[in-house]
């Protein structure tokens, strides 16, 4: 009996880990493969492509559908809007939401308690796209490029986790600047704002990628406006055009035109897009993870 | 005379009191407002912006007790009380639209936890500190890119010719013959499930994960002491430890459970699916912005929110019973 408990004591850390370990890798394999296969096709001649069979690897190499994707002038402008609304959204983003933060951590602040409280309560309170679309259109910021920067300047939750963070600064750093007459605003810029450098930048990824990745508001306050498009609603709109089933004949007649610079397809182009608009978040995020690893757990620690 | 003593005392533990917590002692006069215009300056004006930006669009509350026309100045609008929500509630395409919503959120729900919880629990056995972290890296990569690529990898790998799904599967035998997953409504729910967690269950590991390496290493000790196992140390140790995380994350997510997604579904979705794949976003989005029925989309909304701030209030309620973490 004891000889047998022994003998699977030393058994079972082996099999469980080997299990573990290849179960890893399939997440990894889950997770990557489709990355690969974008990759591949991206760089695939598409009527090659057509025939099937592409995998990790393109099998008729080409810069085609690169140039096809680039050779089209609202690429380079869709690409424009998308980096200026990110920079500027997270650029003024991030000031706010600290500037906020750095007040609400304040015990003694009079307004904080009604303030906090009118901020959470956005995390679950809203009043609904057609009012909001109504207060969009009464603000005149429908095709306007303002629509992107404005309505998301400060969220509860970034909120929520520069809050915390500055609260648990130690306050005697603050103490004797204050005892030397310094002002919130002078010690919030020169002492709170360096220190809170780690949670910034991962308040920065968070709102960056908030403002890269989204396309409803193009869709929905500047659909009409070319001149406001970014690279996901071209993604979008390339999607809507190359799955079978959904039909949008508008999107259609731009796939076309597409299709007639020789053996490109929907399909190839739309691979390349989806590296174009994908590649700078991949090569940002890897030195930004040590950050947001800290931040995601700030979010979650309560009041 | 004991009285006075008592009294005494119970004013010098208000004072000593006042002196930790400062916010006590402050009220609302003008020299509080003069001591603290600067924190004032730095903060009321973006209160205001917060206040027109979400709270200024309540007024539109009222389009849904209307029939509201673009074209009339709001006194001529014509005034129809609950009607909208009547309509709303006997509407057959909008009880299905709840079903999904509510269907695909639970599906997200619980199908994201355990996912996350489970490769949480799985990750932390890995000894390699290089492998672990490369696994956790790469697994919460797809959190990063928008649904609108990833609506486009979904499409990709269940399409009907060269899907990688299909193929592996028909490798497998396990099908004969391709299946056109995007084309029947029946695999829809479990389409957006299981994208779902591809997308964000790294993401969702980082927390829980975070949570298991805080528990306190001398319960592990102790627990092997007493001969408990791997999976009993999980069961006893690991699991208990992340309880409050758990409640936490269900409290916020259950507010959004009339959030089901809007993005997906809408890419995903067509017209042999939209018995399925409708939520209440996109019947928001098809009548009030594609038909021009603001009344009644607005009503739609406002019962969207008022289940949300319910459903938090009475989560939070029940944490606070069993006396969890809560967040209010």
């Amino acid at each position: 009996m004891k000889a047998v408990t022994k003998s699977s004591g030393r058994i079972e850390p082996i099999v469980f880990h080997t299990i573990n370990t290849i179960f890893m890798l399939f997440v990894v394999a889950i997770t990557l493969y489709p990355f690969l296969h974008t990759l591949a096709v991206s760089f695939n001649d598409g009527s090659d492509t057509l025939a099937g069979g592409i995998y990790f690897w393109p099998r008729a190499w080409t810069m085609e559908n690169y140039r096809a994707v680039f050779i089209t002038g609202t690429i380079y402008h869709a690409a424009f809007i998308s980096v200026s609304r990110t920079v500027l959204s997270t650029v003024f983003g991030v000031f706010l939401t600290t500037m906020l933060a750095y007040t609400l951590a304040q015990q003694q602040y009079i307004f904080r308690k009604k303030i906090s409280m009118l901020f959470i309560l956005t995390m679950y309170f809203n009043a609904g796209l057609i009012p909001n679309y109504f207060l969009i259109k009464e603000l005149g910021l429908l095709h306007s490029f303002m629509v992107y920067i404005l309505p998301s300047l400060v969220s509860a939750f970034n909120l929520i986790i520069l809050r915390t963070y500055i609260r648990s600064l130690p306050g005697s750093l603050t103490e004797s600047a204050k005892i030397d007459g310094a002002g919130d605003f002078r010690i919030f810029w020169k002492i709170i704002f360096p220190l809170c450098t780690p949670v910034l930048a991962t308040v920065a990824l968070f709102i960056a990628v908030g403002a890269w990745n989204s396309w409803f508001d193009t869709f929905l306050y500047a659909s009409s406006d070319i001149k406001l498009s970014t690279l996901q609603y071209e993604m979008m709109k390339l999607l809507g055009s190359t799955m079978s089933t959904n039909n949008d004949p508008s999107a259609l007649a731009g796939n076309q035109h597409n299709q007639a610079q020789a053996l490109v397809t929907p399909a190839s182009i739309r691979a390349a897009i989806t590296i174009v608009t994908a590649v700078p978040i991949l090569f940002v995020y890897p030195f930004l993870q040590k950050y947001f690893v800290v931040g995601l757990n700030l979010g979650s620690v309560k009041e | 005379m004991s009285d006075a003593v008592l009294d005494k005392q119970v004013k010098t533990q208000k004072t000593r009191k006042r002196r930790v917590d400062p916010e006590i002692g402050v009220s609302l006069s003008w020299k509080t407002l003069k001591m603290q215009k600067q924190l004032i300056f730095m903060s009321v004006p973006i209160a205001i912006y917060l206040i027109i930006f979400n709270y200024a669009p309540i007024w539109g509350w009222l389009m849904a007790f209307q029939n509201y026309r673009p074209a009339l100045p709001f006194g001529k609008q014509e005034w129809v009380g609950l009607q909208q929500f009547q309509f709303l509630f006997s509407d057959e395409t909008f009880m299905m639209v709840l079903r999904n919503t509510i269907a695909m959120s639970f599906i997200n729900l619980v199908l994201g936890t355990v996912t996350a919880i489970g490769l949480a629990l799985l990750l932390n056995e890995i000894k390699a500190k290089f492998f672990k972290r490369i696994v956790q890296s790469i697994s919460y990569l797809p959190h990063f890119l928008s649904w609108v690529i990833a609506a486009g990898i979904v499409a990709t790998s269940l399409s009907i010719d060269d899907g990688i799904v299909n193929i592996i599967l028909m490798k497998l035998h396990l099908i004969k013959e391709p299946i056109m997953w995007l084309s029947e409504g029946k695999y829809f729910w479990g389409i957006i499930g299981a994208s779902n967690v591809w997308k964000e269950v790294g993401w969702g590991t980082i927390i829980y994960l975070a949570a298991i390496t805080s528990i306190d290493p001398s319960l592990y000790e102790a627990a092997s002491m007493d001969g408990a196992k791997r999976f009993q140390k999980m069961r006893y140790v690991t699991l208990p430890g992340i309880k409050a995380t758990f409640v936490i994350l269900l409290i916020m997510n259950i507010g959004h459970i009339l959030d089901a997604g809007f993005e997906l579904q809408y890419l995903l979705g067509n017209g042999l699916t939209v018995d399925w794949s409708q939520t209440i976003d996109i019947f928001v989005v098809k009548y009030g912005i594609a038909m021009g029925n603001y009344s009644l989309a607005t009503a739609a909304g406002i019962f969207k929110t008022i289940v949300s701030v319910i459903l938090v209030f009475i989560a939070n309620y029940i944490a606070k019973r069993l006396g969890e973490e809560r967040l209010v």
